[in-house]
């Protein structure tokens, strides 16, 4: 098997918060919002995030993605560790690796027009391009992506959600670049126009040979667009493994918990959701044993005093105690 | 069915139909229309073109000028000080008997330059300030935040009397002075808007280009809170106007026989008992006249930029 | 006699742009204890519907036509009696816990004010309902949290005092506009069959406005298909979902990523939201349509039908 192209493990990400503090110069209180997340990516693969909101999930693709710092942890892209203090590093991390955003609206500058929103990554990763040769990549690219020429001129404003979001997903990849990180991309769309993007993504990710790493809320999107899934809660991995295996057979208390909550657009199948009781924990005080032990309907005394790890065979792992035993 | 007839009806056409019936138009050139259509404020643009042309060229029809003393009408200013086209004094003379009118001109070319380079150039600091407060945050912030309070304790007039003790009292410091006095003008809503700017997606799609902070927020940012700094440079325009006059009328302002309106309505309100009425009556219309078209155009803009209403 | 009945409803907003056809000629009836979902995309005039209801429509709109509640016209009630219909026979649950509650005023005074008002009890009788719906809902220790502020209640817990407030003056309809698409799906689960449990309880009527088909067909046993704001199809939830008979609905429901076959690329909708700057003179789907033909860019199909009514001129044989 060949090396993967994206390699993270032990990241970790923390917010200084300053509410509740004392004194101006008492220290900051830490908010621990990614806690120790890992995982290896293959070239061509897409890896799905789901978990509920506060989970961490957009802040482990932003901290990848070097929007915000991560406090520890190493990011390995194409086997080549990333420091995001150096520039260089950097400007290297994003000629291969993109974002697309939750909101496509908001994810695109209103004062300028698509067309120089689509063609501004040019001008940072490809100097040597001429200004006829990125003209043509730009049109290419919006041309792939189903925005007609004669809209080049106009304003985001003017576009509707689907076509932003279709806009956004341009300017990410008119550098072709071999990561696409997705930070919820459908979330804001109607259900019509969301399979339009996932499809549309999904033929991009063929005819690019991209990597995907898709974090969503929705089950159904991401077991529809992933081949694994990591599912996340209080900013620690709880079970990563296919996304069939997932929806199928959840292993995890947690996973097994929101998958029963998810509904099922047909009538005559009845679910009956999992209540979960319980507090969750402050992120500013994190537990000492396992992080999902206030709410788990099976936990056993173990659990409030060790963290159990991920562990399994490669792509069926899950951090629980009663797997391991 | 035609085939003409059978192209009108396809889904494709309805679609290009529909959406060529949105014409597209940058904000800018939508603003200038719902700014045009605003009669107040067109009019408003008129007369203040027509005070800035007075102030440029109102001295070549000038027969006096504006530090000459007459001495034929000095001492019977209340008879013969009048304003008439007799002798040249269109305005009349002031106290001294100097040529009202050419010192209506001047100290509108004071008061206009005073307002517009010390009111822009203030609007400009106080923005990037608070552009920079705004974006970074934390430590910067709290700097700046520090900083604009401990200023808004402080007394402005003092800080003139003072200014002017040590540095005297020409139009350029007039200028520096006021610009310094007012570089909080425009801090906070500039600040405020970055804030809540800094935290779309957009900024976080710049970020991914590698562009760095300064890059963020003069090609991202500014675009979009330029009509916020334009609506307030419009407002402080005329307030720093105000402030001129106001000081030049408790005579900290401009050294004579340089003038102002603020200079000329004071020496116009002392000799008002006296019976010269003109002496107040110019230059406070020229003041008024002024003031009233800032604030329409400022009107104007404010309805023609503010997203709100959209 | 059905409680509500909503007759060829139509609004418009005026804007700098002209008109915006947000509704146009909707008609459906809404009987004692039935539960009935309106689903629609964005745009589709769904939530227009809810507001026209409750009289809360935007000041530049426009409404014609008649919501009838137990036979008056709500659209031109005066608002002294519009009010008191509101607060006491309709509860209303917005997406946004948070916008419907004061969060300066502690639970048992936001609560217990209206039933004060409007039904004339003491101030300790108040105190007794609202605890009892606080129960009722839910909410764990209720008895203590009574003196609490909004803001000191997680989001799933702000939407049930939401629904609390709905229910305190037992109303005999409720309107549901997207309960739960600002909650995760553990909560939208607890929350949903919260709804349901009180609605078997009370008997009351409920309209649950959505975009979420799994939420319909978990909840309602009839359902309004809403596409730029005409209704698509109107039909028993069983049979809309077993054999849809507009072609926007078929389309929906393939478009939905569903959790347990992940197989097949999903059925995209081609094309963009209509455009309502005008009023529809043909099907307002047709341009989007993969069964539509000349005829459907022309004319502006009737509902028709009975138990499963339908607004398409092609038979449902035909449909792909």
């Amino acid at each position: 098997m060949t090396d993967p192209i994206l390699s993270v493990s032990d990241l970790r990400v923390t917010f200084a918060i300053n509410q509740g503090k004392k004194w101006p110069w008492s220290p900051a209180n830490a908010l621990h919002a990614v806690n120790g997340v890992g995982f290896d990516l293959h070239r061509g693969k897409t890896l799905g995030i789901v978990g509920e909101s506060g989970c961490g999930k957009s802040t482990l693709i932003r901290a990848i993605a070097g929007l915000v710092t991560p406090s520890g942890g190493t990011v390995q892209l194409d086997g080549r560790t990333m420091d995001y203090s150096r520039r260089a590093d950097m400007q290297e991390l994003r000629r291969r690796m993109q974002m697309i955003f939750q909101d496509p609206i908001a994810s695109l500058n209103p004062r300028m027009t698509i067309r120089d929103i689509v063609a501004e990554p040019l001008t940072y990763f490809r100097p040597d391009m001429s200004g006829a040769e990125r003209k043509r990549a730009t049109r290419e690219m919006l041309d792939r992506v189903g925005i007609p020429e004669r809209n080049f001129n106009r304003f985001p404003h003017e576009f509707s959600g689907g076509q932003c979001q279709r806009i956004g997903i341009a300017r990410a990849l008119v550098s072709t670049p071999q990561v696409l990180l997705c930070d919820e991309p459908v979330s804001a769309l109607d259900v019509s126009i969301q399979a339009q993007v996932i499809n549309l993504l999904k033929e991009l990710q063929d005819e690019m040979g991209l990597t995907l790493v898709f974090v969503a809320h929705d089950l159904g999107v991401v077991r529809h667009i992933s081949d694994d899934v990591l599912v996340m809660y209080m900013g620690g991995v709880m079970e990563r493994a296919p996304a069939g295996a997932v929806v199928d057979t959840p292993r995890h208390p947690y996973s097994q918990a929101l998958l029963s909550a998810v509904p099922v657009p047909d009538p005559r199948v009845k679910t009956t959701p999992q209540v979960l009781n319980g507090d969750l924990p402050s992120p500013l005080n994190l537990p000492q044993g396992c992080l999902f032990q206030s709410r788990c309907p099976k936990r056993i005394d173990a659990c409030r005093s060790i963290r159990p790890e991920l562990k399994g065979p490669e792509n069926a792992k899950v951090a629980c105690l009663l797997e391991e035993t | 069915m035609s085939t003409a007839k059978k192209q009108m009806n396809a889904p494709a056409y309805a679609e290009a139909a529909a959406e060529e019936m949105i014409t597209s138009r940058s904000f800018w050139a939508d603003a200038r229309q719902r700014f045009l259509k605003n009669r107040m404020a067109v009019v408003s643009v008129l007369m203040l073109v027509l005070l800035v042309l007075f102030a440029i060229f109102g001295h070549s029809l000038a027969q006096w000028s504006y530090e000459e003393i007459d001495w034929n009408v000095l001492g019977k200013v209340k008879t013969e000080g009048g304003p008439t086209l007799a002798n040249g004094h269109y305005f009349g003379v002031d106290e001294l008997g100097r040529d009202l009118y050419a010192r209506v001109v001047q100290g509108s070319q004071t008061s206009l330059l005073v307002g517009f380079l010390a009111g822009t150039a203030s609007v400009i600091l106080g923005s990037v300030l608070g552009a920079t407060a705004g974006y970074f945050g934390g430590r910067t912030d709290q700097i700046i935040m520090g900083a604009y309070t401990i200023w808004l304790s402080i007394p402005y007039i003092i800080f003139f009397v003072v200014w002017q003790a040590f540095f005297g009292r020409s139009l350029t410091q007039m200028i520096l002075v006021i610009i310094l006095v007012n570089w909080t003008a425009g801090l906070l809503i500039v600040r405020g808007q970055v804030m809540m700017l800094k935290n779309r997606e957009f900024v976080d799609a710049a970020r991914m280009l590698g562009m760095s902070d300064f890059a963020i927020i003069f090609k991202h940012l500014m675009p979009n809170i330029l009509w916020v700094i334009v609506i307030y440079t419009s407002i402080v325009i005329p307030e720093v106007i105000m402030m001129e006059s106001l000081v030049s009328f408790l005579g900290v302002g401009i050294q004579e026989p340089n003038t102002s309106w603020g200079a000329l309505i004071s020496e116009g309100a002392r000799t008002m008992t006296f019976g010269t009425l003109w002496q107040l009556a110019f230059p406070a219309a020229f003041f008024v006249i002024a003031q009233v078209s800032l604030y329409y155009i400022g009107d104007g803009l404010r309805d023609a930029l503010d997203p709100k209403d959209r | 006699m059905s409680l509500l009945s909503v007759n060829n409803l139509n609004i418009r907003f005026r804007t700098g742009d002209g008109y915006v056809h947000a509704v146009n000629d909707v008609s459906f009836d809404i009987a004692k204890g039935q539960k009935l979902a309106v689903v629609g995309e964005s745009g589709s005039g769904k939530s227009q519907i809810a507001m026209s209801i409750m009289g809360l429509l935007a000041n530049n709109a426009e409404a014609e036509g008649e919501v009838l509640y137990e036979g008056q016209n709500l659209l031109t009630l005066p608002s002294a009696k519009l009010n008191r219909i509101r607060a006491k026979d309709i509860g209303i649950i917005f997406q946004d816990p948070m916008s419907s509650l004061n969060p300066y005023m502690r639970i048992e005074r936001q609560l217990g004010e209206v039933v004060e008002q409007h039904e004339g009890l003491s101030r300790s009788d108040a105190r007794k309902r609202v605890l009892e719906v606080m129960e009722a809902v839910q909410i764990p220790d209720a008895k203590n949290r009574l003196t609490a502020y909004p803001h000191e209640f997680s989001g799933g817990m702000r939407q049930r005092i939401v629904i609390a407030m709905a229910l305190i003056c037992k109303p005999k309809l409720i309107l549901a506009d997207e309960p739960t698409t600002a909650l995760d799906v553990t909560v939208q689960a607890q929350i949903m069959s919260l709804l349901d449990e009180i609605q078997r309880e009370l008997g009351t009527a409920v309209m649950l406005i959505t975009h979420d088909l799994g939420v319909v067909a978990g909840f309602c046993e009839d359902t309004l298909v809403l596409y730029g704001g005409r209704v698509m199809e109107a039909a028993p939830t069983l049979d809309l979902f077993d054999a849809p008979g507009h072609p926007y609905t078929r389309g929906l429901l393939r478009a939905v990523p569903n959790i347990s076959d992940a197989s097949a690329s999903l059925a995209a909708i081609p094309g963009s939201p209509p455009n309502q700057t005008r009023a529809p003179v043909a099907c307002p789907f047709a341009p989007r349509c993969v069964d539509a033909i000349p005829g459907c860019h022309q004319t502006l199909p009737e509902l028709t039908g009975d138990r499963q009514q339908r607004a398409c001129i092609r038979p449902v044989e035909e449909l792909t």
